[in-house]
């Protein structure tokens, strides 16, 4: 079966959640690789969107994070207030799912503007729950397409802590989540070096070379020791994946 | 005990030129034909309020009823950008937006402080973000306990909250369900506030998950049946996918916009 980038992105996206886990899951890709990975490998794993569903389950990809579908097959609806409050800010969420305009080396996302703050080349939609998602979870996956604009050397604006300006900013502020375990993309996975928590070449899509990611990534891009390449998708992933986007 | 007013009679009542006005509604249940009779009765230099201004807030900014906006996610759901608040803010058209930005946890719990009758908020929040830079309204304090450092936002307390609800009884009792988001919080923190309803009935039936806002807590309360399109009621509607799609092209082109709102919102009125 052929598919596409984006697919095969989505797919390597939903593997990476554990059966039985809780996710923040934001909107777009995140949402499509969390409620595949719950159709496919991890039937047990806990929807939550910020709108205050816990433990939706979906049977289409939700158009919003308020779709009503959420309530309707959540466990538990809880307001705003509660679900930031009770729920991600004591560590209680696994995995926070989150995208962006732009990434950089260190992890950082932003979501909030192109070019300087009061002049902005492009405003963008802002902050929503991702700053707290980003310290609060106990680790964050993002999924993003992998382009140099997209992956900058230094962000125009940090949204979202990942690793800090340096790299070592989040050791000194201490928040409860790990950051940016696992970042993937249309042509492969980074994951931070242990050490310098850079953001280094670790898998690649099936078909795609070094040096596309390379030419990709607007840093100088460091590889791993040793580079696997990822399983294209299965055709239950596939099918399964299209159903759901079909469906809505 | 609320009032039941007519819409047009309770903006007119209850906004005011200047004030500080939160139109709340998480996707779900959000007071859109609230916020066309404020563009109607050309209220102006509103500090607007709302976690996730959508396309009536872009309709709000874009007729030029606001001087300022408070929020934490700016965009039209699922579509894309909203194209009036960008063009207020690169290119101060149809007048200069003021910005003030939070994350979502944040200003739940400005709201929160708010209904709490409490000057501020703490949270472990905006760790390690540029957002405390840009603006006076987010502040790090030290835990008196524990010595940890922590997130600190002022209460929000609007001069007017306006939300929008499944149903109500005669007496001002108002009840909503699904996702509830920070309606409670945005009415109880306000100092008048306005229910639209989809119904008014003679009792109130339980409904599971759902909440009730007491009507000597609540200013007033208007029967407009549909007022959340193109978002939804839970019970009564579905979310109008379609619409918010259409509005992106219309948002893009001032003339567009411009006819919309004389057709859509001005023609609307006489009609």
């Amino acid at each position: 079966m052929s598919y596409t980038t984006d697919e095969m992105m989505t797919v390597a996206a939903a593997r990476a959640l554990r059966d039985g886990s809780a996710c923040f899951v934001g909107i777009g890709q995140p949402s499509a690789a969390a409620n595949l990975a719950r159709r496919t490998h991890a039937p047990d794993l806990v929807l939550v969107y910020e709108s205050g569903t816990l433990g939706a389950k979906p049977d289409r990809l939700p158009l919003s994070i308020g779709d009503g579908i959420l309530a309707e097959t959540a466990d538990a609806v809880v307001s705003v207030p509660e679900i930031f409050n009770y729920w991600l800010q004591p560590g209680r969420i696994d995995v926070g799912f989150l995208g962006g305009a732009q990434i950089d080396r260190f992890g950082n996302i932003n979501t909030t503007v192109i070019g300087g703050y009061a002049e902005p080349k492009v405003r963008l939609p802002g902050a929503g729950g991702a700053p707290e998602i980003a310290t609060s979870c106990r680790e964050v996956f993002v999924v993003m397409r992998h382009n140099p604009r997209a992956f900058v050397a230094a962000v125009d604006f940090v949204t979202s802590l990942g690793y800090g300006r340096d790299g070592e900013q989040r050791d000194a502020l201490r928040p409860l989540g790990k950051g940016p375990t696992r970042v993937m993309t249309d042509l492969g996975v980074l994951e931070p070096d242990p050490d310098t928590h850079e953001l280094t070449l670790t898998a690649l899509n099936p078909g795609v070379e070094v040096e596309q990611v390379r030419a990709a990534t607007g840093w100088e891009l460091r590889l791993a020791e040793e580079i696997t390449v990822q399983d294209p998708p299965t055709e239950t992933e596939l099918s399964t994946l299209r159903a759901l986007k079909e469906a809505s | 005990m609320a009032m039941l007013l007519r819409l047009d009679e309770a903006i007119a009542e209850l906004v005011g030129d200047g004030d500080v006005v939160a139109l709340e509604g998480f996707t779900h249940l959000i007071p859109v034909a609230a916020g066309h009779e404020i563009i109607r009765a050309r209220r102006r230099d509103l500090t607007l309020c709302r976690m996730t201004p959508d396309i009536v807030y872009d309709q709000l900014i874009g007729a030029g009823c606001a001087r300022k906006l408070v929020f934490s996610w700016g965009g039209n759901p699922g579509v894309g950008s909203l194209h009036r608040f960008r063009d207020a803010v690169q290119h101060d058209w149809p007048v200069p937006l003021e910005i003030e930005e939070h994350s979502h946890a944040g200003m739940a719990n400005r709201y929160v402080a708010g209904a709490s009758g409490l000057p501020f908020a703490v949270l472990r929040g905006y760790l390690g973000t540029d957002l405390p830079a840009q603006t006076p309204n987010i502040k790090t304090i030290e835990c008196p306990f524990t010595g940890e450092r922590l997130a600190a936002v002022p209460a929000l307390n609007p001069d007017v909250g306006i939300v929008h609800a499944q149903r109500a009884d005669r007496a001002g009792n108002v009840q909503l369900w699904g996702i509830t988001g920070v309606q409670k919080e945005t009415v109880l923190a306000s100092a008048r506030s306005l229910v639209t309803v989809e119904e008014i009935v003679d009792e109130l039936e339980p409904v599971p998950g759902a909440i009730v806002l007491p009507g000597w807590a609540v200013t007033a309360v208007a029967h407009v049946p549909g007022g959340s399109h193109p978002s939804y009621a839970q019970g009564y509607s579905e979310r109008d996918n379609t619409a918010y799609q259409q509005w992106d092209p219309i948002g893009r082109d001032r003339e567009r916009f411009t006819e919309w709102l004389r057709a859509s919102v001005f023609e609307e009125a006489g009609a």
